[in-house]
């Protein structure tokens, strides 16, 4: 048998109905790896080997009972630690959490346990997920898996990392402004965000509540369809959840790609891409060209409004959502303090990191008396604009076709201390968010010093099937990106 | 520039936050090109365009107003820096 690490989720599982191993062994094999690799990549904030071996002997008696199997009974998992998990400390990468244990858990948290699914532990991630490196965990930064010195992406880093580095088998993350398929480009691996309010939030620590969504990281398009199938759903403990019925995912992946219409957005193709991102995401269009879909040429003529937009809506949110770290309830508070003032300035102003500052303080400028309509409003207005031109495209076509990001993995350090650029590294990602979209990553290539490259398919609201199906292909065609040669 | 150093002082008031005067100064610096960035949106004529405040046109979400189950008081009190006889402790305001 080959490497149990080595398996996707999907041949884990066929291998764990048949009872050719156990959820034990299979998950003690996870935390020998994280054991021997994970000092080196450090995608890891909390390791629950105890909990996950406990899980583990519950998968394998209903395993063995054959009694409410799934895909995912059995299979351990990390999960970004910003999702809210009962027992199990949860940071959401902050000094100002460090101490914080969830006396609940996320929906998600209960479907996946529903499911029999493992938890291996906790990821890393920017500090509230804000962030395209994962530097600015408070913690420590996390480090690509194929590249040491460089970066695994953001904020999702931890999530992306532990998968390319075989220490779980697959993992959640959350996606605001990228955060999950940039890290994916960035890693080899896949990451899907899901249209907005097809993952229940509950449980989700707040960034910009009109923005994030949860959705999964994982090594091929099968696994992810099968992750969705598991996370999706209307939850009524969140408002913003949408109510419609979830179809099996995984049931889309082998259809052919005869009556699809791949629409290239332009705007996506600037000065400014890398020239081995631009060869091999146009490489991976013609190969879906070859199987048989249509390639029309698009416009999304607010594109270059994107980044603009998304730096005033987010740290808006952002501010409000973070008013309650207050010293009070939960979370940090200092020790010495003159008055209740004085306590929540210093608890916040100790707790928080210099990103999370930044973006309190956009947030609160842009929201305060006078600024308003310049900022706020005006962005929100942009967004419109910004939604209407995906609208328009997608009459022309089922699925555009683009870069995830105009570079691979940038070096730890490169971009740390200038936030701008950190932000433009998020400036094909970011639409998708405004208008509530679902995208994905899917590896495409390698760049000549062996870095891997991601396409973005993006589609039409709760089109998710449309995008995994164009992503299945894709991934038939090329082949997954760890078997790839350097160029 | 678009922002100045008291600026910036009297937003980290509202924001319950504090600087050191060390930090100020990249800050101010950091948060102006943000802002001048930004400003690129002023190019758009927005004068008729509704603004989104959501991605999907959701209606009120709605749920029966029946008393269910809730978490006990000392596990919502678990988390809090300080507490006393089933409630959080502030510092004292009046």
């Amino acid at each position: 048998m080959s490497n149990l690490i080595d398996l996707s989720i999907s041949e884990l599982h066929n291998i764990l109905k048949k009872r050719e191993v156990s959820a034990i062994e299979v998950t003690r094999a996870y935390l020998n790896r994280i054991d021997n690799v994970d000092p080196k990549i450090r995608a890891y904030l909390t390791v629950t080997a105890d909990k996950a071996l406990a899980q583990a002997e519950d998968a394998d008696r209903r395993l063995k009972k054959a009694d409410a199997v799934t895909p995912l009974t059995g299979i351990p998992m990390g999960i970004k630690d910003v999702i809210c998990t009962r027992g199990i400390r949860t940071t959401c990468g902050s000094k100002i959490l460090e101490n914080f244990v969830p006396p609940y858990n996320a929906t998600i948290m209960e479907k996946l346990e529903a499911h029999g699914a493992i938890m291996l532990g906790k990821l890393n991630m920017d500090e509230f997920a804000m962030g395209s490196s994962t530097e600015n965990s408070a913690y420590h930064p996390t480090h690509n898996p194929w590249d040491l010195e460089r970066t695994p992406g953001g904020s999702s880093g931890g999530s992306a990392a532990s998968v390319a580095s075989r220490t779980c088998a697959g993992s959640l993350g959350s996606d605001t402004g990228g955060s999950i398929r940039q890290p994916a480009s960035y890693c080899g691996v896949v990451g899907l965000k899901p249209t907005y309010g097809t993952v229940s939030r509950f449980g989700l620590v707040a960034f910009a509540s009109s923005l994030d969504q949860i959705g999964p990281i994982s090594r091929d398009v099968t696994d992810c369809a099968l992750l969705l199938n598991a996370i999706s759903g209307h939850d009524d403990r969140d408002s913003t959840s949408a109510s419609r019925n979830i179809p099996d995912y995984t049931g889309f992946l082998t259809q052919g790609l005869k009556n699809y219409t791949l629409g290239i957005p332009k705007e996506y193709f600037i000065s400014g891409l890398d020239s081995d991102v631009e060869k091999s995401v146009k490489h991976a269009i013609s190969a879906l060209e070859s199987q048989g879909s249509n390639v029309v040429e698009v416009s999304l003529p607010h594109t270059d409004y994107a980044v603009a937009t998304y730096y005033i809506i987010a740290p808006a949110e952002a501010s409000s959502n973070l008013f309650r770290y207050d010293g009070v309830k939960y979370g940090l508070r200092v020790a010495d303090y003159k008055n209740l003032m004085d306590m929540y300035i210093k608890t916040r102003s100790q707790g928080f990191g210099p990103e999370v500052k930044r973006r309190i303080m956009i947030g609160t400028y842009s929201l305060s008396a006078g600024y308003y309509s310049a900022y706020y409003k005006k962005a929100s207005q942009v967004r419109t604009l910004i939604t209407r031109d995906f609208k328009r495209a997608f009459e022309k076509c089922d699925v555009l076709a683009a870069p995830v990001a105009p570079t691979a993995a940038f070096r730890l350090g490169e971009k740390i201390d200038d936030p701008l650029q950190m932000y433009l590294s998020d400036i094909f990602t970011i639409p998708v968010n405004l208008a509530g979209i679902p995208g994905v990553s899917v590896p495409c290539g390698l760049t000549s010093n062996g870095l891997p490259i991601g396409l973005q398919l993006m589609a039409g609201h709760f089109e998710e099937a449309k995008l995994l199906t164009v992503a299945y292909n894709m991934e038939l065609a090329l082949g997954l990106c760890e078997n790839w040669p350097i160029p | 520039m678009k922002i100045t150093t008291s600026e910036i002082e009297h937003v980290a008031q509202l924001a319950r936050l504090s600087f050191d005067p060390s930090e100020i100064e990249n800050f101010t610096r950091q948060l102006n090109d943000i802002l001048v960035y930004v400003s690129k949106l002023e190019e758009l004529d927005t004068r008729r365009v509704k603004p989104t405040t959501h991605a999907l046109q959701l209606t009120n979400a709605l749920r029966k107003d029946e008393v269910r189950p809730s978490l006990p008081i000392e596990k919502i009190l678990s988390n809090a820096p300080e507490r006393e006889n089933g409630g959080f402790v502030v510092p004292k305001v009046i």
